[in-house]
């Protein structure tokens, strides 16, 4: 394996779910990587596959989904079709995942302590119970809560939301992951907590040159946090690039669409823009482009599948009529 | 905590209080008791005699008020059949009875719980489906004629198992139990089984609905993000949350399973207190009636204040609420 090989690339994923109304192609083809250090903001509307993407890669789809197709490689190594055994060895040890809501996530019957300890001796059996205590202790330390030794011995309802998800993202740091997939872990949040959260994660990512994907609906969060963007449509990704890149010169239709619907100082005053129509339903995706029925610069060429070109250096986009001219004015 | 055990006491206390006189005026309002107990050559200055001996010629309040005051001495009558106090004669029973209870109550965790969750965690395969279907068999079949078929088959056809009696007892700290001794094991098998049949049903199906809906959420897979093993994801993070509503159920259901005893006790001739109301009943000897009924009474409240405490230590929530009043 190579220095610059990347921690994650991933290749024509394809997870679908089969259901008694169809088949719903949740993610049907996303391809991007994730350097060493590296933080990528997967951007997307409810439905657009990106959570999808994230319980493809560290191996949790629920029944009825199932990857059909596509590699997951970490570290060199395929993912797709690895034993549970092999996978479970992984989770939790070298890939670690955090969750939107962190009032479910941690048991409620189990002590703080308890379910971190598991998370190392899960992974690690020689480790001592005082031992995986005491980096138990170092990792909520970590994440900025004060007391951390009486707050082991402390049981999930006895923290608030914040505190909730810094220990979601202490036991995410127990094994010093190689990658951590953070699916809109602040979205339940306040924004002041919110504020807090994305602080810590990247500090955090900076100092262990651990790298993260993390999952948003919200570019504001992407925007001080990720090195690198993929913007999420119909289970594809359609625009991806370096994030001051993408977010000042968006070049797909949706990703103007999308960047244009947020309230701004310049925008004060104007009707905000809106994307018209609604996210098409995964179980009838329309041929060719998902985003047609919504574009303004849809035409026939649309209803063949846009396969990935590179317009500019270093952006990736699925479209036929993508912006390259910047002084357009957004939905003409 | 002391101030929430204390509330329940006192309400406890009224229950009691109320009972009673509902129990002591219903029994009054079933049947003459003298009639079965006199012969019935007897005359009439005979029935006089008794009557006024059993302190049935008061009226009726003075005869409660006379029971109120003894059950505060301890003393709830004396049988008329036996003639011995009535409270001892029940108390002498409650081992069998008991042992009965917490027996059938083991199975009905041990087998239902098991079967609860596999059925839970597989709600589609044809396993689980049959077990389902058992359990809706458990739940409707009559316990009596169930107990009639396991000693048909288990006592009378193949003869493994004894049908009736408690077997050889030990006893141990001045009570007399069964489960020590092999052949008070395999008296006390078939009974316990036979009175455990509808709260497995009932296990299984508290189990199999805890387990599908834990299944699905998030700290089950949080746990299985984290990489812990499939063992452990059921048998500590789903278990420990199933057993809050299964020890709940079951604690409340501890009593029904005391007084269903009535029938399997019947059915399988096992000398508990159960058998000696149904005796009782038939003799109409009103003392015992009532001292088991409220015996019956104090085991129901005392059983739910175990519950309400043992749940504050299952389920850490319901401590902080406490420790907020």
């Amino acid at each position: 394996m190579s220095a610059d090989a990347p921690t994650l690339d991933v290749r024509g994923l394809k997870t679908h779910f089969f259901t008694k109304a169809g088949v719903a192609r949740a993610v049907d083809g996303v391809d991007f990587t994730v350097g060493k250090g590296e933080v990528v903001g997967l951007v997307g509307e409810s439905g657009s596959g990106k959570s999808v993407t994230g319980f493809s890669i560290i191996g949790l789809v629920d029944p009825p989904g199932r990857v059909v197709s596509g590699e997951v490689l970490f570290n060199g190594q395929n993912l797709i079709g690895l034993s549970p055994e092999k996978m479970r060895k992984l989770r939790g040890n070298r890939i670690a995942m955090i969750f939107q809501d962190p009032m479910m996530t941690l048991n409620p019957v189990l002590r703080v302590d308890t379910q971190m300890v598991e998370t190392i001796r899960a992974h690690d059996k020689s480790v001592s119970k005082a031992d995986a205590l005491a980096r138990a202790r170092d990792a909520l330390g970590q994440v900025g809560i004060p007391a951390p030794d009486e707050r082991l011995k402390s049981y999930p309802h006895q923290f608030s939301g914040g505190m909730r998800q810094r220990v979601a993202i202490a036991i995410a740091l127990l094994n010093k992951p190689d990658l951590i997939i953070a699916d809109e872990p602040t979205t339940a949040l306040d924004v002041t907590i919110q504020g807090q959260i994305l602080y810590e994660a990247q500090k955090l990512c900076r100092e262990t040159g651990t790298s993260m994907i993390w999952i948003t609906h919200d570019l504001a969060v992407v925007a001080g946090l990720a090195d690198k963007i993929c913007v999420m449509y119909g289970g594809r990704i359609v625009e991806q690039g370096a994030i001051d890149d993408v977010l000042d010169h968006p070049v797909h239709p949706y990703t103007r669409g999308l960047l244009g619907s947020v309230p701004g100082h310049n925008t004060r005053g104007q009707r905000l823009y809106q994307i018209p129509g609604m996210a098409p339903s995964l179980l009838n995706l329309p041929e060719g482009c998902a985003f047609q029925a919504r574009c303004p610069k849809a035409d026939e060429v649309c209803k063949k599948e846009p396969e990935i070109t590179e317009p500019i250096k270093g952006r990736e986009i699925r479209c036929f009529h993508p912006h390259l001219d910047q002084d357009e004015e957004i939905g003409a | 905590m002391s101030v929430f055990i204390i509330r329940r006491l006192l309400q406890s206390m009224i229950v009691v209080a109320v009972m009673s006189l509902i129990v002591f005026v219903g029994v009054n309002v079933v049947g003459d008791p003298v009639d079965m107990l006199i012969n019935p050559e007897a005359d009439q200055a005979e029935i006089e005699r008794v009557i006024r001996d059993l302190g049935l010629d008061r009226p009726l309040h003075e005869q409660y008020m006379y029971f109120v005051a003894n059950a505060f001495k301890g003393d709830l009558g004396k049988s008329f059949v036996f003639g011995e106090s009535a409270l001892k004669l029940i108390v002498e029973r409650i081992p069998a009875t008991f042992e009965l209870a917490l027996t059938a109550l083991l199975l009905a965790v041990v087998i239902g719980v098991p079967f609860g969750v596999y059925a839970g965690m597989r709600p589609n395969a044809i396993s689980s489906r049959t077990i389902m279907a058992g359990s809706i068999l458990g739940f409707s079949l009559p316990t009596f004629w169930v107990g009639l078929m396991m000693i048909m088959v288990f006592a009378v056809m193949l003869g493994w198992l004894p049908s009736t009696g408690r077997g050889d007892t030990v006893e141990i700290f001045g009570i007399e139990v069964s489960f020590l001794t092999l052949d008070g094991l395999s008296h006390l098998f078939m009974p316990a089984l036979n009175l455990a049949l509808l709260k497995i049903s009932l296990v299984i199906r508290l189990a199999r609905a805890g387990t599908r809906e834990a299944m699905h959420q998030d700290y089950v897979k949080f746990a299985r993000a984290k990489g812990l093993s499939e063992t452990r994801v059921i048998l500590v993070h789903v278990l420990k949350n199933i057993m809050i509503p299964v020890v709940t159920v079951l604690g409340l259901e501890f009593g029904s399973l005391i007084a269903f005893s009535v029938v399997t006790e019947t059915v399988f001739a096992w000398p508990g207190m159960g058998k000696l109301l149904i005796d009782a009943l038939h003799n109409l000897d009103r003392p015992i009636i009532v001292a088991y009924l409220m015996i019956i009474v104090l085991v129901f409240v005392v059983i739910n204040l175990i519950v309400d405490i043992f749940y504050s230590v299952l389920d850490p929530r319901v401590r902080l609420k406490d420790a907020g009043q």
